[in-house]
């Protein structure tokens, strides 16, 4: 079976500073794979690569078979992205939103209808969808933002830090939603966050350090990795200066 | 990627800048008044001091406010296209430029997009200028009023893709009061959208020289003449030249790889 996301090898570096140094992992499909690290281990330089935002100068980055360099189009078409900062239009409505994006991935007026209103359903946001965006909250924000990122039935979701800035109850619903669709739709999910709360005991772990994985595997494999009995000890004994894994 | 699916993007893109133009009155009421102030003050007041002599596409004697008129066309599309610079700029502070850019298009045909929803809205501006300036007697043949429109299209996207470029090298929104210092005021001052190219020769060669090297002067000849029913050829191939010139360079300033975006950055 094709990895959703297959990532070789990759390195990157700003100025001669190494950003991601030699990175590998897959994401298949059914898979929630959550990203852990500190500030400045990477996680934005790997979306921005993955997404094609910045071009992969050493290694290889795969979407479902696709080379994200190579075969970009094929390969992005295939992909849904929450990113950290939001990218909603403020001064259109929902809806206007979503029918924006439904158009940029090529879908016609009654598919991106009957899609807009599956996933503004989902998330209990119809009822809203001719408000502008400005007038919800941020929690309802990211839903759009996440129900825009389904529009299109990606087969890879990545989520770059989507509940930062919300209130308990709007993540719990975001983060609850989304192990739904792993679960329900075998949608493949690379998730990077900083609450460990939002791991799941079925979630596989990827914990970046200083642009390296320092481990990877399922939260009883980096315990033992780490000979440590939870997941903040594993963290820290993982992302402290000069850790070694 | 299929026609249909350039088809409908190309659309949603168009249809979103539309409507954001439609809901931001204060823009399209700003980018009428500042040609009406040169219009009904500057030109006004300058009638007596500037006279101008017959010369083409003018079969007679003219006002100051009928030579001007072409020049605030130009005035509007060149704001115009440092607006839609400033909205990518904007656009990609805030994030939402990321949306557009990952999506499964190629990013030449996503800039084009995005050019043209400049370009269809500059349009309407300039017929809206073009109507009340008819109401204050400046009123050029009417074929004139179809005959610009090719032009207003190529002068749309020739301002508009150097607005484009700038936008690719603009890091944070507030260096661009930069590109008002030192790109919108020398093009425009330093072209015939006031003076026409003999008057400027009289007081400096070295102006007269800068003005007709100035894409933004053969824009302005181009729309001046296509207001009159005629065709200036020169102009036609400076302007389709600048905007490829200017296309280009913005691709290449988009293009993640070779893009001053990761350069910027430093990435290696």
């Amino acid at each position: 079976m094709t990895a959703a996301l297959a990532v070789a090898d990759v390195s990157f570096a700003y100025s001669g500073k190494k950003a991601l140094d030699g990175l590998s992992f897959t994401v298949n499909a059914g898979d929630c794979t959550i990203l852990l690290g500190p500030n400045g281990a990477g996680k934005s330089t790997l979306f921005a690569l993955i997404t094609r935002l910045y071009d992969t100068r050493s290694g290889s980055i795969q979407l479902c078979g696709f080379n994200i360099k190579k075969q970009s189009l094929q390969a992005l078409s295939r992909l849904g992205v929450v990113f950290q900062q939001p990218t909603l239009d403020m001064d259109l409505t929902v809806q206007q939103n979503l029918r924006y994006h439904a158009a940029l991935h090529g879908m016609g007026g009654r598919l991106a209808k009957l899609r807009i209103q599956e996933e503004l359903e989902r998330f209990g946001m119809y009822e809203r969808r001719s408000e502008a965006v400005r007038q919800l909250n941020g929690g309802h924000r990211r839903r759009v933002e996440i129900a825009r990122a389904l529009l299109h039935k990606p087969t890879l979701l990545l989520l770059d830090e989507p509940t930062v800035g919300l209130d308990v109850p709007s993540r719990q619903v975001i983060v609850e939603h989304v192990h739904e669709l792993v679960k329900q739709q075998q949608m493949a999910v690379l998730w990077a966050t900083h609450t460990f709360d939002e791991v799941y005991p079925a979630d596989r772990l990827l914990i970046l350090h200083k642009g390296q994985i320092k481990a990877q595997g399922s939260l009883p494999e980096v315990l033992t990795q780490t000979t440590t009995t939870t997941l903040h000890a594993a963290f820290a004994a993982l992302t402290q200066n000069g850790a070694r894994v | 990627m299929s026609f249909l699916h350039c088809w409908r993007a190309m659309w949603g893109i168009i249809g979103r800048e539309l409507w954001r133009f439609i809901k931001q009155r204060e823009r399209f009421i700003s980018a009428l008044v500042r040609p009406l102030i040169w219009l009904f003050v500057f030109a006004a007041g300058f009638r007596a001091a500037l006279g101008i002599a017959i010369t083409p596409p003018y079969e007679t004697y003219i006002l100051y406010e009928v030579y001007i008129t072409p020049g605030l066309v130009g005035m509007i599309q060149l704001f115009n296209g440092m607006q839609s610079s400033l909205s990518m700029v904007y656009d990609r502070e805030m994030g939402s430029m990321r949306i557009l850019m990952v999506c499964p298009l190629p990013r030449w045909f996503l800039l084009m997009s995005k050019l043209i929803a400049g370009v269809a809205v500059s349009v309407l501006q300039v017929y809206v200028f073009l109507a009340i300036a008819w109401g204050y007697d400046i009123r050029p043949p009417w074929q004139g009023y179809l005959w610009v429109l090719p032009a207003l299209i190529l002068v749309g996207l020739m301002l508009g893709a150097l607005g484009l470029l700038l936008s690719s090298f603009i890091k944070q929104l507030e260096n661009f009061a930069g590109v008002m210092n030192f790109v919108i005021f020398p093009m425009f001052f330093m072209s015939t959208a006031l003076y026409p190219l003999w008057k400027i020769q009289e007081s400096s060669m070295l102006l007269h020289t800068l003005a007709l090297y100035n894409p933004f002067s053969q824009a302005v000849e181009l729309i001046r003449f296509a207001l009159y029913g005629q065709f200036n050829q020169t102009a036609f191939v400076y302007t389709l030249v600048a905007f490829i010139i200017f296309m280009s360079a913005a691709i290449l300033g988009y293009n993640p790889s070779k893009g001053i975006e990761t350069r910027k950055k430093g990435a290696e």
